[in-house]
C-alpha cells in the first residue's frame, strides 16, 4: 500500500501553499479535498450560467509576495487588478470617498471636516508605525516563551529587541493598539462620524466584535499589513475571481508533481501509538501518509478529525474554548445591468471601488447588538463591490457580479440552527439596504447565492462560518495562536501538523500560515528550505 | 460634529464632490503660468500643479539674482489666527517670542510637539494686534485647533482663499514702486503693510526665500490675476520673469535656508522614531527663548540641552571642487560615516560648491576638521567616485547687502 510523504487535509489556499512548498522540497504530497473543487474559502464557482462569483473571500490584499514569487503564481495565471479606493454612502444623499491620490483624499475629507482632512497624516503615520512593527512577524514562526531552546530564545530576543527599539511613546501606543477598541482609537484623530465609520470598518470585518469592543484596533492593523512593505500590485481583484488564487496554486502544485483528490472528505485522521499514519475518508477508504497536515481550523481538526482519547486534557479544553465565532455572511448577486447610485456621478471611480452604507460607528455597534442577541443585523454593515467593473471575465457582456460581505450574522439564531426562512430574511436585510441607495436594484437581480454561517460551515468547513478560522484577538495571537504551547504548527499527535488560518499569523488570504507550517515540517525532516524566499525586509 | 446624519448636506459640500476629476488644482495665477509654462514641466506641490521650470531653469535662476523673479507661492499652507488671545496662543504654540513681534512685522519661526521635536517651520505675519497669518509647508490644523483649547482665538485654514506671490531680485523694489505701490520704499526687512489694489488691498511684506532683495504679496484669490498683470506691466523694462521651483530652490540653498521634509523630517511625517529632530539639531536653536515663558516642547528642549542629549546638527558645508554633492554621505577621516548631505549645488553667486548636511554630533559641532564627502557622479553610465574635503562654514553662503539696505536700491 502506497504511503504518501505527506497528506494535506483541505485544499484551501493555506493547504495548497503548504502542499506546494513540501512538494517542491521533494516530498510526494497528496491534497485531499471534500468538495469537488479546490479553493476552500477562495473559490469562484459558476452557479448560474455565465456568472462566476467570488463565493467567499472577495479581494486579494494580504497575499504574501514572497509566496507568489516562490510558487510562480503569475506564471500559473494569477493576475491581480488593482481597484480604486472606496466610499461610504451617507444617509443624507452624499458619500465620503477614499481616493488613492493623497491630495484628492484630503480634499474629499475636507468636504466633511477640514480638521479631519489634515488629521489623516498623523493617523496614517501611527498606523504605519504599528504595521511596520508587526509585519515582519508574519513570516516567522512565533517563539515558544516557555521553551529554552536556542531558536525560541533567539526569536524571543528578536521580539524583545523589536519592542525595545520602540520609543516609550511608541511602546505605549503599541500596547494600546493591541488592546483598545477601534472606536476609541479613531476618536483620538477624527471628529466626524462618517470619517470614523470609514476607518472603523477594517476593525470589525470578520470579527464577532463591535467597533466599541476592545481589541478591534488590532484587527484594523491586520487588514492594513499588506500595504507596508511596498507589496505593490498585490491589492485588488483576482482576475476571474478569488478562485484564481487557488487555481494558480493548484496548477503550481500539479506542475511540480503534486496530486489532488477532490470529492474526498476526510472522516478522521488515522493514529497509531500517538502518531498520525494517514487519513480515513468518510467512505472508509484508508490513505496512508508519513505526515498529515490539516488545513481545517483547529476545532474541526481536533474535535472532529481526531479522537479525544488521543489528545491531552488541557490542550483539548483550550481547543474547545478557542474563540471561532461566526459573525458574517455573504450575498453574491448576478445582475443584468450595472446598478445606479444617484449619489454618485456616472464617471465616479467609486463604481470601481468598495462601497459601504454604514455611516457611523453607532450604527455599526447597533448592528453588533443584534449579533449579541442572536439575530442577524436588521441594519447590517456591508462591504460591497462590483468586480465586473474592472474584470469582464466574471459575467456576460453588460451584466455584473456584485459581492456583498455582510456583518453581523450569528452562528445560531436565538440558540437554534438557521432555517431557510432565516436565510431569506437575512438576504432581504441586505437587498433592502442596497435598494435604499440604488433605486430599481431589485429588478436587476437575476441570481443570488446567500451564505449564512450555516452555508459557510457546511460547504467550506469553517467552524461557525468564521472567516479567520478563529478570532484575531490578542489572547489568540502570536504564541497563543491557536493555543498556548502549540503555536509552532505542531500538535500533540506526532506527525500531525496544522497549516490553516487558526495558526499564526491568522486569517485572510495571506498564505503565511501554510508557508510557515511547511518551514517547520521541513525543519523536522531536516530538509533544506532553499526554495523558500526569506521574508522581505522592512527598512 | 456630524451627529445627525439625516440633515441635508450643504450645497457647498455637494458641489465639492467633483474635485476627483482634477487631481492637481491650478492656483489663482494658473492662467498666466500655463501661458508661460513652455516646458510643461510640472510637479505636485500640496495638490497643486506647480512648475519645476517654465522655460529655462538657468535663466530663471539668474532672474532672481540679476533682475526680478515672480514665483507663485499660493500652494503654501496658510492659517488665519485671530482673536484677543491670538498673541498669547501663538507664543505658547511657537518657539519665538511673539510678544516681541509688533503689528506690521513678520518673523521666521518653528513649532514643536510635546517632546520638543519640530513639527514644521514657517513665517508668522502679524497683520494687526489680534490678527496673524501663519504660513508653512505642511498642514497643521488639528494641532493648531487642539492647542487653542482655552484661548479666545479662532484658527482657520485659508490656503485656497488667499493667493500669494514672491517677487524677488534686485529690481523688485523698483518694480513695486513703478507699479504704484506708494510708500513701499518704507518697508524694512520683515516689515509688512497693506496697499490698495484693484478696489481692495494687497498685503506686501519685505520677506522671501532667496536671501536677496525681495517681497511677498498676498491678495484674495479673485484679485490674483490683476495683481500679476500689474507687476508684469511695471516690470517689463526691469527684466521681470516668472520662475519655477528649481530656480528658487537654488537661491534658497545659497541663502542657507532649510525646507521641511527635504532637510529634516517633520515630526508628524516621521515613521521612524530616530528621524525626529529638535530645533537645535536643524539649526533653529536661535529661535528658542527660555525666558519667554512656557511654549510647547520647552521642557524637553531645555532638558536635552542640559543633559547634552542633542544627537544631530545641521551645518553648511563648503566642498572642494565644483561637483555637487547631493545626498552624499559625509565621512570623518574618509572612513567613519557621520552624516548625510540633504541639499547641494555649485553656487553661481558664491562660486563655491555648497551643501547643507545633517551630522551626528560631535561631528559638525565640536569636531569640524577632517570631514569628507563621497560624491557618486554618474557620467555616461559610470560612477566617478570622488572623495572631497568638506569644510563647515556659516550660513548663509552668500550675503547680499541689497537684501537689507534702506531705502532699497533702485536697480
Amino acid at each position: 500500500m502506497k504511503a504518501w510523504d505527506a497528506i494535506v487535509i483541505g485544499g484551501g489556499h493555506n493547504g495548497l501553499v503548504n502542499a506546494c512548498y513540501l512538494q517542491r522540497a521533494g516530498l510526494d504530497v497528496l491534497v485531499v479535498e471534500k468538495n469537488d473543487w479546490v479553493g476552500g474559502a477562495a473559490t469562484s464557482r459558476e452557479l448560474t450560467p455565465g456568472f462566476r462569483y467570488s463565493n467567499c473571500s472577495y479581494v486579494c490584499s494580504l497575499f504574501r509576495p514572497e509566496i507568489m514569487r516562490d510558487l510562480e503564481l503569475p506564471r500559473f495565471g494569477l493576475q491581480v487588478i488593482s481597484y480604486e479606493g472606496g466610499a461610504v454612502f451617507t444617509r443624507d444623499g452624499d458619500y465620503l470617498a477614499n481616493y488613492r491620490d493623497h491630495d484628492a483624499h484630503r480634499r474629499e475629507f475636507a468636504r466633511f471636516s477640514k480638521r479631519d482632512a489634515e488629521a489623516y497624516d498623523r493617523y496614517s503615520r501611527d498606523v504605519t508605525r504599528q504595521c511596520r512593527f508587526i509585519q515582519p512577524l508574519l513570516m516567522r514562526t512565533a517563539p515558544d516563551p516557555t521553551s529554552f531552546k536556542p531558536r525560541d530564545l533567539g526569536e524571543l530576543l528578536y521580539l524583545g529587541k523589536k519592542f525595545a527599539g520602540l520609543s516609550a511613546e511608541e511602546m505605549a501606543l503599541t500596547l494600546r493598539f493591541w488592546t483598545m477598541s477601534i472606536s476609541d482609537f479613531l476618536d483620538e484623530y477624527f471628529e466626524t462620524d462618517v470619517i470614523k465609520a470609514n476607518f472603523a470598518l477594517s476593525g470589525i470585518i470578520g470579527t464577532a466584535l463591535g467597533p466599541m469592543s476592545p481589541g478591534t484596533a488590532y484587527v484594523l492593523l491586520h487588514h492594513y499589513m499588506g500595504d507596508v512593505d511596498g507589496s505593490v500590485g498585490a491589492w485588488g481583484y483576482a482576475r476571474g475571481g478569488m478562485g484564481a488564487v487557488t487555481r494558480a496554486l493548484a496548477a503550481s502544485f500539479k506542475a511540480s508533481g503534486g496530486t489532488i483528490r477532490t470529492g474526498a472528505e476526510v472522516g478522521h485522521v488515522l493514529i497509531r501509538n500517538g502518531k498520525a499514519k494517514g487519513v480515513v475518508l468518510a467512505g472508509g477508504e484508508e490513505i496512508f501518509g508519513k505526515l498529515v497536515i490539516s488545513n481545517a481550523d483547529v476545532k474541526r481538526t481536533f474535535l472532529k478529525l481526531v479522537e479525544e482519547k488521543e489528545l491531552p486534557e488541557i490542550f483539548l479544553r483550550r481547543v474547545k474554548n478557542f474563540k471561532i465565532r461566526g459573525s458574517s455572511g455573504k450575498v453574491n448577486i448576478a445582475l443584468d445591468s450595472l446598478p445606479e447610485f444617484p449619489a454618485l456621478s456616472k464617471d465616479s471611480p467609486v463604481y470601481r471601488a468598495d462601497m459601504h452604507f454604514t455611516d457611523s460607528i453607532e450604527r455599526m455597534e447597533r448592528a453588533y447588538d443584534d449579533w449579541k442577541a442572536g439575530r442577524w443585523s436588521a441594519d447590517p454593515f456591508l462591504d460591497m463591490m462590483i468586480p465586473t467593473t474592472l474584470d469582464p471575465t466574471m459575467a456576460p457582456p453588460g451584466k455584473h457580479f456584485m459581492s456583498c460581505f455582510v456583518q453581523y450574522a450569528p452562528p445560531k439564531i436565538d440558540g437554534r440552527d438557521w432555517t431557510d426562512a432565516d436565510r431569506d430574511g437575512f438576504a432581504e436585510s441586505v437587498i433592502s439596504q442596497i435598494a435604499q441607495y440604488s433605486p430599481g436594484f431589485r429588478d436587476r437581480i437575476v441570481h443570488m447565492e446567500v451564505r449564512t454561517p450555516r452555508e459557510i460551515e457546511a460547504e467550506v468547513g469553517l467552524t461557525e462560518g468564521n472567516i479567520f478560522q478563529g478570532e484575531l484577538t490578542f489572547d489568540q495571537l502570536l504564541f497563543n495562536r491557536p493555543v498556548p504551547g502549540y503555536a509552532q504548527y505542531r500538535s500533540p499527535v506526532g506527525g500531525l501538523y496544522m497549516c490553516g488560518s487558526s495558526t499564526h499569523p491568522g486569517g485572510g488570504v495571506m498564505g503565511a500560515p501554510g508557508r510557515n507550517a511547511a518551514a517547520e515540517i521541513l525543519r523536522d525532516l531536516a530538509k533544506p528550505t532553499l526554495h523558500m524566499s526569506p521574508a522581505h525586509d522592512v527598512i | 460634529m456630524n451627529r445627525h446624519a439625516t440633515i441635508e448636506p450643504s450645497t457647498a459640500r455637494l458641489a465639492a464632490q467633483s474635485h476627483f476629476r482634477t487631481l492637481r488644482l491650478g492656483t489663482p495665477f494658473q492662467p498666466r503660468i500655463d501661458a508661460l509654462g513652455l516646458k510643461q514641466d510640472w510637479y505636485n506641490w500640496a495638490g497643486y500643479r506647480a512648475p519645476h521650470s517654465l522655460w529655462d531653469e538657468e535663466l530663471e535662476y539668474f532672474a532672481i539674482r540679476s533682475q526680478a523673479a515672480l514665483f507663485d507661492i499660493s500652494p503654501m499652507t496658510k492659517y488665519r489666527i485671530e482673536g484677543p488671545d491670538a498673541e498669547a496662543y501663538l507664543d505658547r504654540v511657537t518657539l519665538r517670542d511673539v510678544t516681541k513681534l509688533k503689528p506690521g512685522r513678520v518673523h521666521y519661526t518653528a513649532w514643536c510637539d510635546d517632546d520638543g521635536f519640530v513639527l514644521d517651520d514657517g513665517t508668522l505675519f502679524r497683520l494687526s494686534p489680534t490678527r496673524f497669518r501663519l504660513c508653512s509647508q505642511e498642514r497643521h490644523l488639528p494641532w493648531l485647533l487642539d492647542s487653542a483649547f482655552r484661548y479666545d482665538v479662532t484658527v482657520e485654514e485659508e490656503t485656497e482663499a488667499v493667493a500669494g506671490l514672491a517677487l524677488q531680485g534686485p529690481t523688485s523694489f523698483a518694480i513695486l514702486r513703478d507699479a504704484g505701490f506708494a510708500g513701499v520704499e518704507r518697508l524694512k526687512i520683515f516689515n509688512l503693510a497693506e496697499f490698495a489694489h484693484d478696489g481692495g488691498t494687497v498685503t506686501i511684506s519685505r520677506t522671501g526665500f532667496t536671501g536677496d532683495l525681495g517681497y511677498e504679496l498676498f491678495v484674495p484669490a479673485h484679485k490674483a490675476l490683476s495683481l500679476w498683470d500689474r507687476l508684469i506691466a511695471a516690470g517689463e523694462l526691469r527684466g521681470i520673469r516668472a520662475i519655477g521651483y528649481t530656480a528658487l530652490n537654488r537661491a534658497r540653498l545659497e541663502a542657507g535656508l532649510i525646507v521641511a521634509n527635504a532637510d529634516f523630517t517633520a515630526a508628524e511625517h516621521a515613521i521612524r522614531a530616530d528621524r525626529l529632530r529638535m530645533p537645535d539639531e536643524i539649526g533653529l536653536g536661535f529661535m528658542i527663548d527660555p525666558d519667554k515663558g512656557h511654549f510647547n516642547g520647552r521642557r524637553a528642549i531645555l532638558e536635552a540641552r542640559a543633559r547634552k542629549k542633542l544627537r544631530h546638527v545641521l551645518v553648511g558645508l563648503e566642498i572642494e571642487g565644483n561637483i555637487p554633492a547631493e545626498h552624499a554621505i559625509v565621512y570623518y577621516r574618509k572612513s567613519q560615516e557621520v552624516g548625510l548631505v540633504s541639499a547641494a549645488m555649485w553656487s553661481p553667486m558664491a562660486k563655491r560648491n555648497i551643501a547643507l548636511a545633517s551630522l551626528q554630533r560631535p561631528y559638525g559641532d565640536t569636531i569640524v576638521d577632517d570631514l569628507w564627502v563621497e560624491i557618486y557622479a554618474m557620467r555616461e553610465l559610470q560612477y566617478q567616485k570622488l572623495m572631497k574635503k568638506a569644510k563647515v562654514v556659516p550660513r548663509p553662503f552668500i550675503k547680499l547687502d541689497r537684501r537689507t539696505a534702506n531705502p532699497p536700491a533702485d536697480f
